[in-house]
């Protein structure tokens, strides 16, 4: 509801009529007469004459005939949402959402000071019901450093509410509106310049729910995308700053789900059980991307496209959500396993961080997804040899992580960070074959967890070049045979090969020394030509 | 508004803590149709340091109808020096060397009328703010400009530093970026709604050109900030991390 008109309304009547004061003042004590003022009290006076005019048009005291009882709204934070609403009847509902710029995480070490509905990104999930008088408190925080407002698309008036809702740090304005219109909303911060302030993590989802209520789910969850210009590249450690450049050619380090790379992964995915029906409240923040919305390994059963109130269409991959738009997403759990949520405009899922997970427990269903059954070796084309720039790099990183190990103190504090860093890696890059426990699949992906052929140091240099090259030949983990092959992993850097084994090597149950990116890079110096595709038939 | 009429300083005497600023030419982000581009700024004294705490615990002894337990409400709001510890102590929260905060337009302006001085206005503030340490048009330059943005990155309730301890900009005034915001005289007159893009609408002949053109420039973010902040506001609101420094004419 981005309007083209804007009315002066009641709330900023007292305010220019007092500055017309204050201006008045100043023309009689103490500040020459400037252009700047002449005209500025004109303005002044046409304004206030404006809003005395749409006092009177507006009436005084708002009463809704309809609403029988008062409520306050309960919040959420994403993932989370409201409880459906049983009421049959309108209510008039309280929000009470205050504002703070707080200092959150965005990624593994990267701090940006976030400005929030509520503390969090996105903002708190609100529910309400069509027909409800809401009396919306927007409440400031005395430690905001900016004036904040807040424009929700459910609500019909110029400006979403922005206007009657622009509040100074430390202060609090009131308005209300009528739910005319059911749907799934978003708001947003209006104030000048809006796309830092949406840039910043000013965005939430407002539900409508439709008189009769939504069909019954078993879970609802509540997923916002959005994306972050930061100066750094994309996991540049430290306090980040808004980069304006960056927004303005809209081009973001990073895009994720929730406000932070890893938001919906590992401990915190999303969860279902077989045979439940899911409900996602899908937002998009922008503040200036569209997203592809897709779940690997799912169907949407029912897509209520742009948030509206009836499915405007079934058997769905990938949605389209504008930015400052949402959809509601139905879908069965049909098969247990990890399902990788995305923005399948797909390097914005791999290289920007929008990418989540919805785990699925319970019993296997064969005839709805066999697992796999044939596996056959075909190794893809293995990395080139390096230029001659990244072979310096390396001789540079190979003397520092020397230099490193050298030094025990230093040696320790390393494994922590490398265990920390290494997990963002197997959370990209490892998951998918041997699951997010480590625990791979019985029979076909060894367990990483509790595994002895891990540990083993007379392994080491075959687990390195495994990851480099690929895998095939048989190998014996914690007494069972795995003939499968693993694919090649070469494309991932020396470091986050390092990382990421020196993860696995201390996580669920096993504890080894690191593995350094210099051994990775000298084996993968001296590993064999791989098999070129389609060699074979030559 | 005249609560105090005494004056202790003599106007034309040099005073200690101002200097001067050479008239020139402020550009305003937001201007009518009919204004010119330009707005002439004549020559004008500025505070070299935003007033601290020590000076207006100063200036509440001496005027004790602004202390904090007895100000009229209509004149500055219930957080009125809400960081102090009582009405003649501004305690550890508010040193005597860090800027005063959370006073409100009509302390302010009283302050200065007592010192014999006034509030700025927008054009003045602005036009002495422009200034990088090097040039007084700091406009391509664009180190300063990254330095401007990054206060607006940080939070607002970090403890305040000391006035002075950043770097003078090119007229010797300190701290009119990354410490805090400042009252002007006319802090009402950008007429921001507080939905900024109504303020660009097309019906706003009154002083937007047209559309998004309203703006004299859109990538100037902090301007942005600044005019957004001072529409915010009210004459009686007293907010944390807003504070002022005075002017004098010539």
């Amino acid at each position: 509801m981005l309007s083209a008109t804007v009315k002066l309304n009641n709330a900023n009547q007292p305010k220019r009529t007092l500055m017309k004061n204050s201006i008045n003042t100043l023309f009689g004590r103490t500040v020459a007469t400037t252009t700047t003022l002449v005209l500025a009290l004109f303005a002044a006076r046409s304004l206030a004459a404006e809003s005395e005019a749409a006092t009177k048009a507006n009436g005084a005291k708002i009463t809704d005939p309809e609403v029988t009882s008062t409520e306050t709204a309960v919040l959420t934070q994403a993932p989370n949402v409201p409880p459906p609403i049983k009421r049959k009847l309108p209510a008039k509902v309280i929000v009470n959402l205050e504002v703070r710029e707080v200092t959150k995480t965005l990624a593994e070490g990267v701090e940006y000071v976030f400005w929030t509905f509520g503390g969090e990104v996105p903002g708190s999930f609100i529910r309400i019901r069509e027909g409800d008088q809401v009396e919306f408190h927007l409440n400031n925080h005395q430690n905001s450093k900016m004036p904040h407002n807040i424009d929700l698309h459910a609500v019909t008036g110029p400006g979403g509410g922005a206007a009657s809702s622009f509040t100074a740090p430390g202060h609090s304005s009131q308005f209300s509106f009528k739910a005319l219109n059911p749907g799934l909303y978003v708001y947003h911060c209006a104030t000048a310049p809006v796309g830092m302030h949406i840039g910043n993590g000013m965005y939430g989802l407002i539900l409508v729910e439709p008189k009769a209520g939504l069909p019954p789910v078993d879970r609802e969850y509540y997923l916002m995308q959005s994306e972050f210009y930061t100066t750094g590249q994309y996991g540049e450690e430290g306090l980040q700053q808004f980069d304006m450049t960056k927004a303005i050619d809209e081009r973001p380090p990073y895009v994720v789900f929730n406000g932070a790379v890893g938001a919906l992964v590992g401990d915190k995915a999303l969860t279902a059980k077989v045979g439940e029906k899911v409900r996602l409240f899908v937002g998009n923040g922008g503040p200036n991307l569209v997203s592809s919305f897709h779940i690997i390994g799912e169907i949407f059963d029912a897509v209520y496209q742009e948030g509206g109130t009836t499915p405007s269409q079934h058997n769905v991959q990938t949605t389209l959500i504008p930015a400052g738009g949402s959809a509601i997403l139905e879908f069965h759990a049909d098969v247990p396993g990890t399902y990788v949520i995305v923005d399948h405009s797909i390097f914005r899922a791999f290289n920007k961080g929008a990418l989540g997970m919805l785990k699925v427990d319970g019993l296997q269903n064969q005839v709805v997804y066999s697992g796999k059954e044939v596996d056959a070796n075909y190794l893809g084309k293995a990395m080139e040899a390096g230029s001659e720039n990244e072979k310096k790099l390396a001789k540079l990183k190979a003397a520092v992580a020397h230099e490193i190990q050298s030094n025990p103190k230093i040696a320790d504090l390393n494994k922590e960070i490398q265990v920390q860093k290494g997990r963002a890696v197997y959370l990209q890059a490892c998951f998918v074959c041997h699951q997010p426990n480590g625990l791979g699949v019985p029979d076909q992906i060894p367990p990483l967890a509790g595994s002895d052929f891990l540990v083993n140091p007379a392994n080491r240099e075959r687990i390195i070049r495994g990851v480099l090259v690929g895998q095939s030949d048989e190998m014996v983990v914690s007494g069972k045979t795995y003939k499968n092959t693993m694919i090649p992993l070469g494309y991932l850097t020396d470091e986050q090969i390092a990382n990421a084994l020196t993860y696995v090597r201390n996580t669920w149950g096993n504890s080894a020394d690191v593995v350094t990116p210099e051994e990775v890079a000298k084996i993968r110096k001296d590993a064999p030509a791989p098999v070129t595709p389609g060699a074979q038939y030559e | 508004m005249v609560l105090f009429g005494a004056v202790s300083s003599g106007l034309g005497q040099t005073l200690p803590g101002m200097v001067t600023i050479s008239a020139g030419v402020h550009r305003p982000l937001f201007r009518a149709e009919a204004d010119p581009k330009e707005i002439p700024v004549k020559s004008f004294r500025l505070d070299v340091l935003p007033v601290t705490n020590g000076d207006f615990l100063e200036f509440v002894r001496a005027n004790p109808p602004w202390q904090r337990s007895r100000v009229k409400h209509l004149f500055a709001d219930e957080a009125y020096l809400m960081n102090w510890t009582s009405d003649l102590d501004s305690g550890t929260n508010a040193p005597a060397n860090v800027p005063v905060t959370q006073v409100s337009w009509f302390a302010a302006k009283a302050y200065a009328r007592w010192k014999g001085k006034r509030l700025p206005t927008v054009a003045e503030w602005e036009y002495a703010a422009a200034a990088s340490p090097t040039r007084p048009d700091g406009q391509n330059d664009s180190e300063f400009k990254r330095q401007v943005l990054k206060w607006y990155s940080t939070l607002g309730s970090a403890e305040l530093a000391a006035v002075g301890s950043g770097r003078t900009n090119f007229w010797g005034v300190y701290d009119l970026h990354g410490l805090v915001w400042e009252w002007v005289a006319d802090f009402n007159t950008a007429m921001v709604t507080g939905d900024a893009r109504g303020d660009m609408g097309l019906d706003r002949q009154l002083f937007c050109g047209s559309g998004a053109q309203g703006a004299k420039d859109v990538g100037n973010f902090p301007a942005f900030m600044r005019y957004g902040f001072r529409s915010s506001l009210q004459a009686n609101y007293c907010v944390p991390n807003l504070g002022f420094r005075c002017a004098k004419d010539l």
